[in-house]
């Protein structure tokens, strides 16, 4: 005989438990890097050599023109941050609703979040977020007041559809990859399952959940750029402009590798640590 | 005669096309020990698993004290039937985000709304108990097996139930630990806890047991006070099985 492993044999709960961590490592393992910070600072170095180059000597300089407008620019990046935490909160509390639905024991509430998840997950996050922008109304009438949607609220939720799927799919895998002995020794102790889920299952998913989580967000900080299509003030529209108002060509490489590196200085800490969970919890387990 | 306080009355139950118990009668008085024996896929775990309505059963019938087990529909019967029966697993399955002391007092504050304060008087006097004292803000992590299985069976007391399952609570231990948790639960059949143990133990249930209980193939093969069902079996199956583990 072979040494060859058996799966069948092994207990179920462990499988799904594999199952569920292969999932998850596999469905969103991406992580920033320290040499991709490298290669942007290359890039925006040549960027602004080349526009140096470009620009001749009546013109003021590319690290002054950045300096000049980075103040703008920021305003939009605290922009970017505003959307990402919003839509990260709203999609986060959504997502655990129904990543719980996901495992009840109604099947037609399960059978409405697996519809629901697959839907928004596998949506291109741009399609869900033009859908938002186009099929919510401008303005609605509540008694006769009149009260208005900015773009940016209805941007918002557009991004924090595919945030509530994704989270949706953390949670429910984390609650899967809690041993079904879990269940059936707090069964045993007469709990309720209501008392099951809050008390002893969801505290133990909340440390597998957190890295997932934290890459997520990483990911949706990112696509915040995707509002600027839209028309919404962020820093990719406000670097548009400003661009177009200086008129020189030559700044386009230098401009938006600066904004690349922004995006990067604040996402990669970010990166770092959820690997560093991730590690920690990994030994753990 | 005093009527038993759990009894079991030709139960069936099969898995899919499987059958696991094919007509199990039997019956446990109160303060009873009893042991069940047999080779490995018997149904013995499954039969204790029925008792304390975890699984539900195809036919016959289960009574424990006034609950009628294979009746129990709702949640919240199921529930207030295992109130009264505790069940100490194999894996122990203690809940490892909680201290050994808070693993003990949960079920009673949160399932019987007990007074924390209280509570917390007879989880400690319950880990003196089981000789852990000192290990009371360990997590289930830093325990070893026959420790974490020490706390199990005190969470399982803590909630007063009247009625005790063990599921081969010692498999997973080593020769030497095995010793600190048969002790434990000798010390709670002496009190006159009514026990059901499921075991590979030969020594401890004929040391211990009112009644020992031979499955095979789910069903019972044959059951007798220890001394004479392990010295003079009637059954040959029960003596070739007999032969195999003394």
């Amino acid at each position: 005989m072979s040494a060859a492993p058996l799966p069948v044999l092994l207990p179920a709960a462990e499988r799904l438990e594999r199952a569920a961590r292969r999932e998850r490592a596999e469905g969103m393992r991406w992580h920033l890097q320290a040499s991709h910070g490298m290669a942007l600072l290359v890039l925006f170095i040549v960027g602004c050599g080349i526009a140096q180059a470009q620009g001749g000597a009546d013109k003021p300089s590319v690290v002054d023109t950045l300096l000049k407008w980075t103040p703008v620019l920021a305003k939009g990046f605290v922009f970017n941050l505003a959307i990402s935490f919003l839509a990260m909160a709203i999609g986060t509390v959504a997502g655990f609703f129904l990543g719980a639905a996901r495992i009840s024991l109604m099947a037609p509430v399960r059978g409405g979040a697996w519809v629901t998840i697959n839907f928004f997950r596998n949506a291109p996050w741009l399609v869900l977020l033009f859908y938002c922008m186009l099929l919510l109304p401008f303005q609605v009438k509540v008694f006769g007041t009149t009260i208005p949607i900015p773009d940016w609220t209805k941007a918002t939720l557009g991004l924090a559809l595919p945030v509530m799927a994704n989270v949706a799919e953390i949670v429910r895998g984390a609650i899967q990859s809690i041993p079904t002995t879990q269940w059936e020794a707090a069964d045993s102790l007469a709990f309720t399952r209501r008392q099951v889920f809050w008390m002893i299952i969801i505290p133990q998913c909340v440390k597998r959940m957190l890295p997932p989580w934290m890459n997520l967000y990483a990911i949706l900080t990112m696509s915040t750029v995707l509002v600027s299509i839209v028309g919404v003030n962020d820093m990719m529209t406000q670097t548009q402009r400003v661009l177009s108002a200086e008129s020189r060509p030559e700044l386009l490489l230098a401009f938006y590798s600066y904004v690349l590196l922004w995006f990067f200085a604040y996402c990669y800490p970010i990166a770092r640590w959820t690997v560093r969970l991730e590690a920690r919890y990994a030994v753990r387990q | 005669m005093t009527t038993p306080i759990v009894e079991c009355h030709d139960v069936h139950l099969s898995f899919g096309t499987s059958e696991v118990l094919k007509g199990v009668t039997f019956s446990v008085n109160k303060g009873g020990v009893v042991c069940i024996i047999g080779p490995s896929g018997a149904g013995k775990s499954t039969l204790l698993r029925c008792i304390n309505g975890l699984v539900p059963i195809n036919q016959g019938t289960i009574r424990v004290d006034r609950f009628q087990v294979h009746a129990l529909k709702t949640d919240a019967e199921k529930i207030a039937l295992r109130k009264e029966v505790s069940m100490v697993f194999q894996q122990y399955n203690l809940f490892p985000h909680k201290t050994a002391l808070e693993n003990v007092m949960m079920a009673p504050i949160h399932v019987l709304k007990e007074d924390p304060k209280e509570v917390r008087e007879r989880a400690v006097a319950l880990m003196t108990k089981v000789g852990l004292a000192n290990k009371q803000d360990a997590y289930p992590g830093e325990l070893s097996g026959g420790q974490q299985q020490r706390v199990a069976i005190a969470r399982s007391l803590a909630m007063r139930p009247e009625v005790m399952l063990f599921d081969e609570v010692t498999a997973a231990l080593d020769p030497e630990t095995v010793k600190e948790v048969l002790n434990a639960i000798k010390q709670l059949a002496l009190d006159g806890m009514t026990c059901i143990l499921v075991t590979h133990e030969m020594r401890f249930a004929r040391e211990l047991a009112h009644e020992v209980i031979f499955t095979d193939g789910g069903k019972i093969v044959e059951s007798a006070p220890p001394a004479e069902l392990f010295d003079h079996p009637k059954q040959e199956r029960t003596k070739a099985f007999l032969s195999q583990v003394l």
